[in-house]
C-alpha cells in the first residue's frame, strides 16, 4: 500500500543509487534519526543514558566494524577486544598527553592508531584462512591484552594499572568524566555512531565494498577477475580496525571512565562483539544495530522484568536470563539462520507485496 | 529502531518501579560467576545483619531498612548498571566488593554525592579524606595488609628479613596491584627481595606461577587473590609440597571456601583478617532467634559464622552503626546520602560499642575523621586448622607501617587531587 516503488520517479543517477530506495524507508529514516536526535537527548535520565543507550551505540560501532571484516570481507576475528583495548588506551595517551586537543580528535586519533595495529595484525590474512585466520587474530586479543597490562607506559605508571578518563568537554560540555550530562555523552556517542554507520554503509556500496564482497565469495575468483587481494583485506582489516578503535576510545571515556584491560576487554567482550553480528546479520549494517541491541537489551530487560518486576532473587535471575539468552540465540539461528538483519529484509519482501502476496 | 529500543526499555523501566522505604541500602553483590564463592557468604551476612534490625530493633531509630540487591557478576559494566539503576532510589551507602567497580564509581560517587564505603579493598589512598570526601575504607586498606604481613614476618623472623624473598602471588587486576608499591618500600626498608607473580582472571590456570615457586623457592608467598584464584593457587601450592605456614593471604584469601576444597593440604595456611573468625558472638543468638529460626535468612542459609559471611555482618554494622550517628548528628531519622557521610565521617568503633553490638573484640577500634577515612590500619593473622576446619587467630591486632603507608598515600591522593581538580578538604 505504502510500501512500495510505485509512483517513485528518478530521474537521474544520484536518485536511482539512493540508499533508500523507497520513499517510506526514507522517512522512516529521518525520523528515527529525527527521535535519536531531537527527542531522547531532552527525555534521557543517567539510567536511560549509562545503562541502555550508551552501550547500544558504542557496541553498534563496534559491531558495524566487525561486520564489514567478517561479514562484508569474509575474514573471522576474535581480535575485536584487543583492537577495542588499542582504541581505549590510545584514546587515553592522546587525552593525557594533549589535554588541549578537543576529546573529537582524540577519538578519532585513536581510530587511526587502531587502524595501524589492525592492519599489522591482518598481514597474516593474506596467507590464511578461516579458522586459521581466527586463531591468528586470537592471538591478537591475548597479545595486547597482555601488553596493556605488561607495559606501564601505557597506564601512565599508576599504582592500580587502571586508566580513567580525566574531563574532556566540547564546546565547552563536558563528555567525559563525572560531570558529564547523561544527553551530552549520549549525543556524543550518537554523532560517532551516525557518521561510522553513514561511512559504513557507503563505502560498502562502492567499489570498495564490492571488492571485499568478492574477496568473501570467492577469493581466487575475485583476484582473476582484477581484485588485488592484498589492498582488499588490508583495507577491510584498516577500516574495520578504525571503528573497532573509535568503539574502544568511547567505551572507555564515555562510557564506562576506567577500565581495566584484562576485565574489559578480554576475549568475552570479542565474542560479544561476534555474537551480536552472527545474530544480527553478517554483512548487514542494520543487521549490526539489531544484533547489539538484542546482545545489550535483552539481558538489562530480563533483570528489570525478573528481578524488579517479579521480585525473584538475583543470583536465579542471572542465571535464568543467561538461559533464555542462549536459548534465545539458539531459536533466532534455527529460525533465521541469516541473522535479525534477513527477517528485516523478509518482511520487508512481503511487505513491498502486501496485500496480493503470491 | 530506536522507537523499539526505547518501548523495550520503556517496559523494563515502568516493570522496575522504584520501590521507595524509609532508608535505602543498595546490596551490589554477586552470586554468579568466578568470584561467587566468595560472593555469596558476604552478600548473605549484609543481608542479614540488616534483617537483624529490622526485625529485631525495628531498624535504625525507627526508619525500616529497605535492601536492594543488584546482580553484579563482579563486571563493572553490570556494576555501573546497578549503580544507576539503584542511585535513583535513594540509596544511602554503596559497598560494591570490586576493586574494579570501586574504581569505577569513585568519580561517579563524588559528583552525585554518595557516600562509599570499600572496606578493605578499593582504592588504597582513599584513606585521605582530604581529597576524598565521599569515599572511606576504613576500618584498613590493601597496604596496611602488606605492611601487617610484612610486620608478621618479621616478627617471626626475630625483626630480620634482609636476604629473605618474597613472591607476591597477584590477580592481574587493579585489586592484585593494589600491594607492589608497599611491598617495594618495605624491600628497600627491610632488605628483602620480592619477586611478582601476576595471574590472570578469572585464575584457574596458575602451574606456571607455581612452578616457578617451586624452582626459586621464596622463603614466604603472600597472596592477593579472589574468587576461584585463590582455591587454585592453595592447591597449587599443597602440589608443589610448598610449607603452608610459609604462605600468607590478605583478607580476601582467607575464607572457609579457599582452604576447604584443598583438604588436608591446605592446613596451616595463614591468612590475614580484619574482624574475628567464627560463630562464637552473642550476636549470633539474636541471628538465630530473629532471622534463621523465622525462615528469613539471605540466600541458601548455610554461610553462618565463615569468614566472609562475618565481614558482611561486619560490613552492614560499620554502615548501620554510622546512619545512627547520622541520625544523632542531623536530630532527624529520615537521612539523606549527605548526612550519612556525615555520620561515617563522624564514625567511632570502640570496645563498649563492639559489646553492646553483641560482638565483644570482633574488630578493632577506631575512629574516622576529616582527613583520616582509612581506620586504625589494624589486622590479624590467622591460620587454617584443616582436621578441626576452623581458623584460629594467632595473633593479636598487629599495626601496619605508618611511617612507610602515609607518604606513599599523601603522594597516590595528590596525583588524584591533581588529575581531577580536587580541592582539599579539613584545612
Amino acid at each position: 500500500m505504502f510500501y512500495r516503488e510505485a509512483g517513485e520517479f528518478r530521474t537521474s543517477y544520484t536518485d536511482d543509487g539512493q540508499t533508500f530506495p523507497i520513499a517510506f524507508d526514507r522517512w522512516r529514516y529521518y525520523a528515527v534519526l529525527a527521535i535519536a536526535f531531537l527527542v531522547v537527548p531532552f527525555v534521557i535520565n543517567d539510567y536511560w543514558a549509562n545503562a541502555i543507550f550508551l552501550p547500544f551505540l558504542i557496541y553498534a560501532i563496534a559491531a558495524i566494524g566487525l561486520n564489514i571484516l567478517t561479514g562484508y570481507c569474509g575474514q573471522v576475528s576474535l581480535g575485536t577486544g584487543g583492537f577495542m583495548a588499542v582504541g581505549a588506551y590510545a584514546c587515553y595517551k592522546l587525552m593525557t598527553g594533549f589535554p588541549d586537543i578537543n576529546i573529537f580528535f582524540h577519538v578519532i586519533g585513536a581510530g587511526f592508531i587502531t587502524a595501524g595495529v589492525g592492519v599489522l595484525f591482518g598481514l597474516p590474512s593474506l596467507r590464511i584462512k578461516g579458522f586459521y585466520l581466527a586463531v591468528a587474530t586470537l592471538a591478537a586479543q591475548f597479545f595486547l591484552v597482555w601488553l596493556f597490562n605488561r607495559v606501564p607506559w601505557f597506564y601512565n605508571y599508576s599504582a592500580s594499572g587502571q586508566i580513567s578518563a580525566p574531563e574532556r568537554t566540547v564546546f565547552g560540555l563536558p563528555v567525559t568524566g563525572p560531570a558529564t550530562e547523561p544527553w551530552a555523552a549520549y549525543l556524543f556517542c550518537l554523532v560517532f555512531v551516525v557518521a561510522v554507520a553513514w561511512i559504513a554503509r557507503n563505502l560498502t556500496r562502492g567499489s570498495v565494498g564490492r571488492k571485499w564482497m568478492a574477496i568473501r565469495d570467492m577469493d581466487i575468483a575475485a583476484e582473476i577477475i582484477g581484485v588485488n587481494p592484498l589492498t582488499a583485506k588490508l583495507t577491510a582489516f584498516a577500516v574495520s580496525s578504525f571503528f573497532v578503535g573509535i568503539a574502544g576510545a568511547l567505551f572507555f571515556a564515555v562510557y564506562l571512565g576506567a577500565v581495566e584491560v584484562g576485565e574489559a576487554f578480554g576475549i568475552q567482550k570479542s565474542f560479544l562483539v561476534l555474537f551480536m553480528i552472527i545474530i544480527g546479520g553478517l554483512g548487514s549494517i542494520f543487521g549490526s544495530f539489531a544484533g547489539a541491541a538484542f546482545m545489550v537489551l535483552m539481558p538489562v530487560l530480563l533483570k528489570n522484568v525478573l528481578v524488579g518486576g517479579l521480585g525473584w532473587a538475583t543470583d536465579l535471575a542471572a542465571h535464568i536470563e543467561f538461559l533464555i539468552v542462549g536459548g534465545l540465540i539458539v531459536t533466532f539461528l534455527v529460525a533465521e539462520p541469516h541473522g535479525l538483519a534477513q527477517l528485516w529484509r523478509v518482511a520487508k519482501e512481503k511487505l513491498r507485496l502486501w496485500p496480493f502476496p503470491y | 529502531m530506536i522507537l523499539r529500543l526505547a518501548a523495550l526499555a520503556l517496559a523494563g523501566a515502568v516493570a522496575a518501579g522504584p520501590a521507595l522505604a524509609d532508608l535505602t541500602f543498595p546490596s551490589l553483590s554477586y552470586r554468579t560467576g568466578p568470584y561467587a564463592a566468595n560472593g555469596i557468604p558476604f552478600a548473605d551476612g549484609y543481608a542479614d545483619y540488616f534483617t537483624l534490625i529490622n526485625e529485631r530493633d525495628g531498624g535504625i531509630g525507627g526508619e525500616m531498612i529497605n535492601m536492594i540487591e543488584c546482580e553484579t557478576g563482579y563486571n563493572t559494566e553490570k556494576g555501573v548498571e546497578c549503580y544507576e539503576s539503584t542511585k535513583g532510589q535513594g540509596s544511602l551507602i554503596y559497598q560494591p566488593l570490586s576493586t574494579g567497580i570501586t574504581y569505577q564509581l569513585i568519580p561517579k560517587v563524588s559528583a552525585d554525592g554518595i557516600p562509599m564505603h570499600s572496606m578493605g579493598y578499593g582504592r588504597t589512598s582513599a584513606a585521605n579524606g582530604k581529597v576524598f570526601e565521599w569515599v572511606f575504607n576504613y576500618p584498613a586498606n590493601y597496604w596496611d595488609g602488606a605492611s601487617i604481613a610484612v610486620k608478621h614476618l618479621l616478627e617471626i623472623n626475630g625483626g630480620d628479613l634482609s636476604g629473605k624473598k618474597i613472591a607476591l602471588v597477584y590477580h592481574n587486576s587493579a585489586y592484585g596491584k593494589e600491594p607492589i608499591r608497599t611491598l617495594e618500600e618495605l624491600a628497600k626498608k627491610h632488605g628483602y627481595e620480592l619477586s611478582l607473580l601476576p595471574v590472570d582472571h578469572p585464575g584457574q590456570e596458575q602451574k606456571s606461577q607455581w612452578l616457578q615457586i617451586r624452582r626459586d623457592r621464596p622463603d614466604y608467598v603472600l597472596m592477593w587473590g579472589w574468587g576461584v584464584m585463590n582455591q587454585v593457587a592453595i592447591q597449587e601450592a599443597a602440589n608443589i609440597r610448598y610449607p603452608m605456614e610459609n604462605f600468607i593471604g590478605i583478607w580476601w584469601s582467607g575464607s572457609e571456601n579457599d582452604v576447604l576444597p584443598v583438604g588436608e593440604g591446605a592446613n596451616g595456611y595463614k591468612a590475614l583478617n580484619m574482624h574475628l573468625p567464627g560463630a562464637d558472638f552473642p550476636i549470633y543468638e539474636d541471628l538465630k532467634t530473629y532471622v534463621y529460626d523465622t525462615g528469613m535468612a539471605a540466600g541458601a542459609g548455610d554461610q553462618a559464622g565463615t569468614v566472609l559471611y562475618n565481614r558482611g555482618l561486619y560490613a552492614a554494622m560499620l554502615a548501620v552503626e554510622a546512619a545512627k550517628k547520622a541520625q544523632e548528628i542531623h536530630g532527624t531519622s529520615a537521612i539523606t546520602p549527605a548526612m550519612m557521610r556525615d555520620g561515617m565521617e563522624a564514625l567511632v568503633i570502640d570496645a563498649a560499642l563492639m559489646e553492646s553490638l553483641g560482638i565483644p573484640n570482633f574488630g578493632p577500634e577506631f575512629e574516622v575523621s576529616c582527613d583520616n577515612h582509612g581506620g586504625s590500619g589494624l589486622g590479624i593473622v590467622q591460620q587454617w586448622d584443616a582436621a578441626a576446619g576452623t581458623w584460629t587467630q594467632i595473633t593479636d591486632y598487629i599495626a601496619s607501617d605508618r611511617e612507610v603507608l602515609d607518604p606513599l598515600i599523601a603522594e597516590d591522593s595528590m596525583a588524584y587531587a591533581d588529575e581531577n581538580g580536587v580541592d582539599m578538604r579539613c584545612e
